[in-house]
């Protein structure tokens, strides 16, 4: 028991981290960023040839993941977003599939479709205590996602560029009219929330370590659904969609089926729509006629 | 008689435009007839059929709806599967494959309007991209349920399981659907001429639909809620219409798809071809029925046509580049000075015409 419920914090934590990027992403410029799942993908396979081809300690890994991964977001905002500010939103929608398959498509010819076995950051060893089975990869993520939550709460609500965040997800025009740069804002957000899919690449890879080119789309679409879970643009709100819907995941894989856990998380997720509309902790804005 | 009269007033254009579907479907048929085309380009016929189905009736919720879906392919798998079973049972009884692939269809059609219903009634009460993330949460549903779905016949009758297959079959029996495994044997009675005569079907309902009072209040739904409310339009009933509608359309699709095949498994119907049909309709143009049929039909001829030209390597590359740049040049100022040029030398020439 308590073990399952360490192992979906864990699973959580990593969505939870995704959700993250989608969240922040999604209050700032309004828009889903399909491509969010595979710069996950990117993440992994960054630290895997760190390491792997390159011989280099996991840490050193990991930092360049992000490094790569924080660059990567600024650029595909930059070329492929950027030009579509004042589009329809389904517009950029469909920018930010082409840029999933492109991104997919790429690690295809670099890496091949053949999976690569990737070597846990920490190894996989594990602490028992009692009937308590924890493995140190659990420990590890559930830290890092405890101090990214936090760092992350300081940045936004304590630091000037935070706050500038904040507000330009409020009102963009208003933002502007503060002298806060709207673009370098947003290019920073997508910077947060890709430096973070890279760390959760990492994480998600030292815990399932099979790595494809579609390794990111299905935790992608799950830390979506955890991010829309807790209302989609509350910061909060994606921690705590992440986790729930980890800890739900792990518990149907456990007691109800195996087969159909994926079907009781989406249930989940739909039942609380439609009593919440917008979210666990969304805001309910009320519509002006 | 209104209905005769309402096919008088269907636009000249929209005449003309059925016309070249006919054509298209002639020249393809004797270039298949006379052995001009590729093995691939053959073997595409049918699913391109298919997806230009499944974009015209997705155009129907998201172009004239205005509601983003993103589990459509959800639908198509309800009616792949239920195509299947129903083809299956009336193997012994119905000689006449084109005969048993309708009624499949018209089963499949049910069916996937069932689900709509099941699905749009909950779906609809939610706005924007929380009603996309619904309906691809539905999506995922459907496909994780049919995943674990076993279906057998035998002389007794069909039988049902779910996770495990609780049941045994008798001597001679068969296993329609097996779980993760699929349905595997599958009787190819799809043809072109049937995806052929779907898409004409497809096309005349829902064109005839959007140019009807019906259609009219379904677009007035989506161009202003409130406004159509406040006018005694049923906004629920109009949204419900327009999205079981559409999921029949997708599930018929389905029918025609799998028939195609001889296997096929439920992981074939997920997101991404959700997404590609939305592609199809995006670049079609929202609400332009005659724009997804285009687009369904280069979109899924342009791979192959790379691998073609020997960019076999790179074609999904090129494909995803091509698809942002078009998105982008679609929303450029480029193509916005294009257009006012364009503009302007018609209204240069015209007076001139005039005179």
């Amino acid at each position: 028991m308590i073990s399952n419920l360490i192992a979906g914090i864990s699973l959580g934590s990593i969505y939870a981290i995704i959700a993250l990027g989608y969240t922040m992403v999604y209050g700032i410029a309004k828009m889903l960023n399909f491509a969010h799942g595979d710069v996950i993908m990117v993440g992994g396979y960054m630290c895997f040839c760190a390491t792997f081809y390159l011989g280099l300690p996991p840490l050193a890994g990991v930092l360049l993941a992000v490094v790569v991964c924080t660059l990567l977001g600024v650029t595909i905002e930059r070329l492929a977003y950027k030009p579509l500010r004042s589009a329809p939103a389904l517009a950029v929608l469909i920018t930010a599939i082409g840029m999933s398959y492109f991104l997919q498509n790429a690690a295809l010819l670099l890496w091949t479709a053949n999976p690569k076995t990737f070597t846990s950051i920490v190894g996989y060893g594990s602490i028992q205590m009692g009937d308590v089975h924890i493995t140190h990869v659990a420990m590890v993520t559930i830290a890092v996602c405890v101090v990214i939550m936090v760092a992350l709460t300081l940045f936004t609500n304590k630091t000037k560029m935070g706050t500038a965040m904040r507000a330009v997800s409020e009102d963009k025009g208003a933002a502007q009219l503060m002298g806060i740069s709207v673009n370098r804002t947003i290019s920073l957000t997508f910077a947060i929330g890709s430096g973070l899919a890279a760390i959760a690449g990492v994480l998600l890879c030292s815990a399932y370590p099979m790595l494809v080119p579609t390794t990111g789309s299905m935790p992608g679409i799950k830390a979506f659904t955890a991010a829309v879970f807790g209302g989609i643009g509350s910061i909060p709100g994606a921690m705590l969609g992440g986790i729930l819907l980890g800890v739900i995941e792990i518990f149907s894989k456990a007691y109800i089926s195996q087969e159909l856990s994926d079907a009781i998380v989406f249930a989940v997720l739909i039942i609380v729509l439609l009593v919440k509309p917008a979210g666990l902790l969304g805001k309910q804005v009320s519509e002006k006629v | 008689m209104d209905m005769i009269k309402h096919l008088m007033e269907t636009r000249r254009d929209s005449v003309i435009a059925f016309g070249i579907v006919i054509v298209g479907y002639v020249v393809m048929q004797a270039l298949m007839a006379t052995g001009n085309l590729s093995y691939t380009i053959s073997g595409l016929m049918v699913p391109i059929c298919a997806y230009i189905v499944m974009a015209v009736s997705l155009n129907l919720t998201v172009g004239i709806l205005g509601e983003l879906s993103l589990g459509h392919a959800g639908f198509m798998s309800v009616g792949a599967f239920t195509g299947i079973v129903v083809t299956t049972v009336l193997a012994g009884s119905v000689e006449l494959p084109m005969l048993r692939l309708a009624i499949a269809m018209v089963a499949a059609a049910l069916a996937a309007a069932v689900v709509g219903v099941i699905v749009g009634v909950p779906v609809l009460r939610l706005k924007g991209d929380y009603l996309a993330i619904v309906t691809l949460a539905f999506g995922e549903i459907i496909k994780n349920i049919v995943n674990v779905l076993y279906i057998g016949l035998d002389s007794r009758g069909l039988h049902f399981g779910l996770v495990t297959p609780r049941f045994t079959l008798e001597e001679g029996g068969k296993m329609i659907i097996n779980g993760p495994i699929g349905v595997s044997g599958i009787d190819k009675i799809s043809t072109f001429t049937a995806g052929f005569v779907l898409i004409l079907i497809t096309l005349f309902i829902i064109l005839n639909l959007i140019n009807s009072r019906q259609g009219r209040a379904i677009m007035a739904v989506r161009d202003n809620k409130i406004a159509a409310d406040s006018i005694g339009i049923s906004t629920t009933r109009y949204k419900l219409m327009a999205f079981v509608i559409s999921a029949a359309f997708a599930g018929m699709a389905g029918t025609l798809y799998a028939m195609n095949y001889s296997t096929v498994t439920a992981a074939k119907f997920d997101f991404n071809l959700s997404i590609l049909v939305l592609v199809f309709v995006v670049l079609g143009g929202l609400g332009n029925i005659w724009g997804s049929v285009i687009a369904a039909i280069l979109l899924t001829a342009l791979p192959e046509l790379l691998r073609a030209l020997n960019f076999n390597d790179y074609r999904m590359l090129v494909y995803a580049v091509l698809l942002i740049a078009l998105m982008l040049f679609n929303n450029s100022n480029f193509k916005q000075r294009l257009l006012e040029r364009r503009a302007m030398k018609q209204a240069e020439k015209e007076p001139k015409e005039v005179a």
